[in-house]
């Protein structure tokens, strides 16, 4: 048992030749989050209007005291342990400025999600302030009564917390939502509810405020489960949520809510569900994520590139059900090799979802077999966690082996 | 001059009562205990409550008094622990800051004063002072709290997961404990070693559904299970008006006997706790405590606490019932002890905190081989997969 391991350290015992720089990017600090609120969206041909204290008040309310810096700069690293402490294991890469749809802003992930339902709220001007409001700490209550409005027809955005949290709601979710349409054969449906839940690893959340549970919703038919990348698709991606009409959950990468900037458009736009993007074309290898994961996975893009010359494919799945198999088929055929990467845990995770279905579909096309670097199989940990996350020296490590395979 | 005064005059008025090593010792005298007046309880579906009177020894004062501010002056020094990011995470503190229990400190140190050692407890996140009340050391919570090898869950946990004996935590999801609780009650009633558990959770964990499951199990089966809401008006940004139909949240239990309790005088915490657990005890089944209680700080580090409530009420609630201050005064107004020796104590305590610190910082983090220990109760040990397959850990437990 050698000394205590650091961060830094860690990434040179895994593999990584010493001439790649050590710094990967630093974010934001973000401790946490705005103090939460549920905010429901009624629009029953009766839209009531403004917005209570959500996440946009209160930053209105932070602006006005004049700590909209801490909001959107990164905090400065104060001292070498808080240094190697708040290097986050990816870098954001913001997309280049859209054209086609308008005027765009600045606009940072939660800024952009703030965005998405200002615009969503805006289409009945004749509604008024009380439809945001926050509810008391009850996620089944919160997620079931999101399912009776929607089920009258009225539109309903619920926000849980913290991912971490949708499990009281589970039932509802998996029992309820998703099979109302199948259950009362098309009489009636809970289509116009989105829920909205941060998600994913943030550095310091620990057991309970950094769970990914995708994979136990992609288990259950009949709900579509979506994870955006940046500010950009997180807008597009939640009004196509928000108009599709079967409920839908959102999860937003909670680390990314400061950390990525990019220009948005203003005006509402939509981004198609379960459509795959295939963000970096490549021959070589094909490199599967979502969410924080995809920038990783860029990362790795470029290490590949310059230390063994291997073209990688980039693909970003954006929606994780219905998923889109075809997209990611027509890539692995023509690469031939693929590596597939999440924070959730390993076992269950979504992973082998895709990677079971790719061999499948083109078996005769492997060339090695699909790669999955994930979680490991543990709670998410506390003190663990740079050690716990499939950051991109895994990644490559995963990605050489299968080069040389 | 005075003092000489004072002290003739207490000499000739009490010296039956004390014992000779106090008289070699201190040129003062003090009352060996004093009554106070506490508030009474509101109540519901009970005849009679605590009691409205009680008395305090001068151990039992400096007792209270050393362990209270051991809470305060370590919910600080995580305060600044976190400032200093060696804390990371999401902190509770009990003053609210790191989930931090600044101001809630009677409600801890109270309780314990009501139970035995043998009793049980659980709570939600805003554990740092149940854990050390019941039983663990600074030294140990802090290196929790950084995340080293000597912390108390051996740095596995942070700052929402402390566990001691018959402490079972330090539990993040809100609301998740109190079935456990009443679970805990449930093996007390079967092993019937007369144990009470008492079962905390917070005004916004009291609307969770889960609760009222829980009540309805424990006062069917007429469990040992004390229900204790720490009602400190705010469920994170949410006041109680905002987040609930009925703030009378010692009714809440409807079937269930409840009372409502002062939460920031130590005293009336402590007589609430002994009626409690004498109500449970003699088999009459769970009972309700609502601990009307503050915090300072915001629901934790990332929350400022200003944004829901203004920084009048803040100060006033601070200036005109900080527990600390208002036992001091009782101690100090009666007799049961001097100023400067409460200062002595606070030098102590002070000086333990800043060891405890240290120690926090300069322990080492688990062992990257720990990572995957303690998952199931293995035997003999798995292997776990990690993050790709040429990585796999031990798992031992």
């Amino acid at each position: 048992m050698g000394p205590p391991l650091r961060p830094n350290q860690c990434r040179s015992r895994l593999g990584a030749p010493p001439s790649l720089p050590a710094v990967c990017g630093r974010v934001a600090r973000n401790p946490g989050l705005q103090v939460g609120m549920a905010a429901f969206a009624a629009t029953a041909g009766r839209l009531l209007g403004l917005r209570a204290a959500g996440t946009e008040g209160r930053l209105l309310r932070l602006r006005g005291a004049g700590l909209q810096w801490a909001l959107l700069q990164p905090a400065s690293a104060t001292g070498d342990a808080a240094q190697r402490r708040q290097v986050a294991h990816f870098t954001f890469q913001p997309d280049p400025e859209p054209q086609e749809y308008g005027q765009t802003q600045k606009m940072n992930l939660f800024q952009a999600i703030t965005s998405a339902l200002d615009n969503s709220l805006a289409k009945d001007p004749t509604a008024g302030k009380d439809r945001v409001f926050n509810t008391p700490l009850c996620e089944q209550g919160i997620v079931g009564f999101g399912i009776g409005i929607a089920v009258t027809g009225a539109t309903a955005i619920a926000e849980i917390q913290f991912a971490d949290y949708i499990f009281p709601a589970f039932d509802q979710i998996v029992n309820e939502a998703a099979k109302y349409r199948y259950r009362s054969g098309d009489l009636f449906n809970c289509g116009s509810l989105t829920i909205r839940a941060p998600w994913g690893c943030v550095g310091h959340g620990a057991l309970y405020h950094s769970q990914s549970p995708e994979a136990f919703f992609a288990h259950c038919p009949g709900i579509k489960v979506v994870v955006p990348r940046s500010p950009f698709q997180a807008k597009g991606l939640l009004l196509s949520c928000i108009e599709d009409k079967n409920p839908c959950i959102f999860f937003e990468p909670k680390i990314l809510y400061r950390a990525a900037v990019e220009q948005v458009p203003v005006e509402p736009y939509h981004i198609p569900l379960s459509q795959a993007e295939v963000i970096q074309e490549g021959s070589d290898v094909t490199l599967v994520a979502w969410g924080t994961q995809v920038h990783v996975m860029r990362e790795v893009a470029s290490m590949a590139q310059e230390k063994l010359g291997v073209s990688c494919e980039v693909i970003d799945l954006k929606t994780i059900l219905p998923w889109d198999m075809d997209t990611v088929c027509k890539s692995v055929i023509k690469t031939g090799r693929l590596l597939i990467s999440h924070e959730a845990p390993l076992t269950g995770g979504f992973a082998s979802e895709i990677s079971s279905t790719v061999q499948e579909e083109c078996f005769l096309n492997l060339e090695a077999p699909i790669s999955r670097v994930c979680g490991y199989d543990t709670p998410f940990p506390h003190i663990f966690e740079p050690f716990y996350i499939p950051d991109k020296w895994k990644c490559y490590d995963a990605l050489r082996k299968m080069i040389n395979y | 001059m005075r003092k000489m005064l004072a002290a003739v005059s207490r000499v000739l008025s009490g010296v039956a009562q004390k014992p000779a090593s106090r008289v070699l010792v201190a040129s003062r005298n003090f009352a060996n205990d004093a009554t106070f007046e506490i508030k009474k309880c509101d109540l519901h579906r009970l005849e009679e409550g605590p009691p409205v009177t009680t008395v305090l020894t001068r151990e039992d004062g400096l007792k209270y008094y050393r362990m209270m501010q051991t809470v305060r002056r370590m919910e600080l020094k995580a305060d600044q622990l976190y400032k200093q990011k060696i804390i990371r995470g999401f902190c509770h503190l009990c003053d609210g800051q790191l989930l931090l229990l600044l101001m809630q400190e009677a409600c801890c140190v109270g309780l314990e004063a009501g139970i035995n050692p043998t009793d049980h407890l659980i709570t939600a996140y805003r554990a740092h002072g149940f854990t050390f009340t019941r039983g663990l050391s600074v030294r140990e919570i802090l290196a929790e709290l950084t995340g080293r090898r000597g912390g108390c869950a051996k740095g596995k946990g942070g700052s929402m997961h402390m566990y001691a004996k018959n402490f079972y935590g330090g539990n993040g999801i809100v609301g998740a404990q109190v079935p456990l609780g009443a679970g805990i009650a449930l093996a007390c009633k079967y092993n019937g070693k007369d144990e009470v558990c008492l079962t905390l959770y917070g005004d916004g964990a009291a609307n969770q559904g889960q609760i009222f499951e829980a009540y309805n199990m424990a006062a069917l089966w007429k469990l040992p299970c004390i229900f204790i809401c720490e009602n400190n008006r705010y469920g994170m940004g949410t006041s109680v008006e905002r987040a609930a139909a009925s703030t009378d949240y010692y009714k809440r239990g409807d079937f269930i006997p409840g009372l409502r309790v002062d939460g920031m005088d130590i005293l009336c915490v402590r007589e609430a706790t002994r009626f409690a657990a004498a109500y449970c005890r003699s088999g009459k089944g769970p009972i309700l405590m609502e601990l009307q209680t503050y915090r300072y700080h915001g629901h934790s580090m990332s929350d400022p606490g200003v944004s829901y409530r203004t920084r009048e009420e803040i100060q006033e609630v601070r200036s005109k019932s900080d527990p600390i201050m208002l036992l001091k005064d009782r101690m100090v107004n009666s007799n049961l002890a001097s100023v400067e020796e409460l200062k002595e104590i606070d030098v102590e305590v002070r000086k333990e905190i800043e060891d405890a610190a240290q120690f926090a910082t300069a322990d080492p983090e688990p062992p990257l081989e720990e990572l995957g220990y303690h998952i199931y109760s293995s035997d003999p040990p798995f292997e776990v997969r990690g993050a790709n397959q040429w990585i796999k850990f031990k798992s031992i437990s």
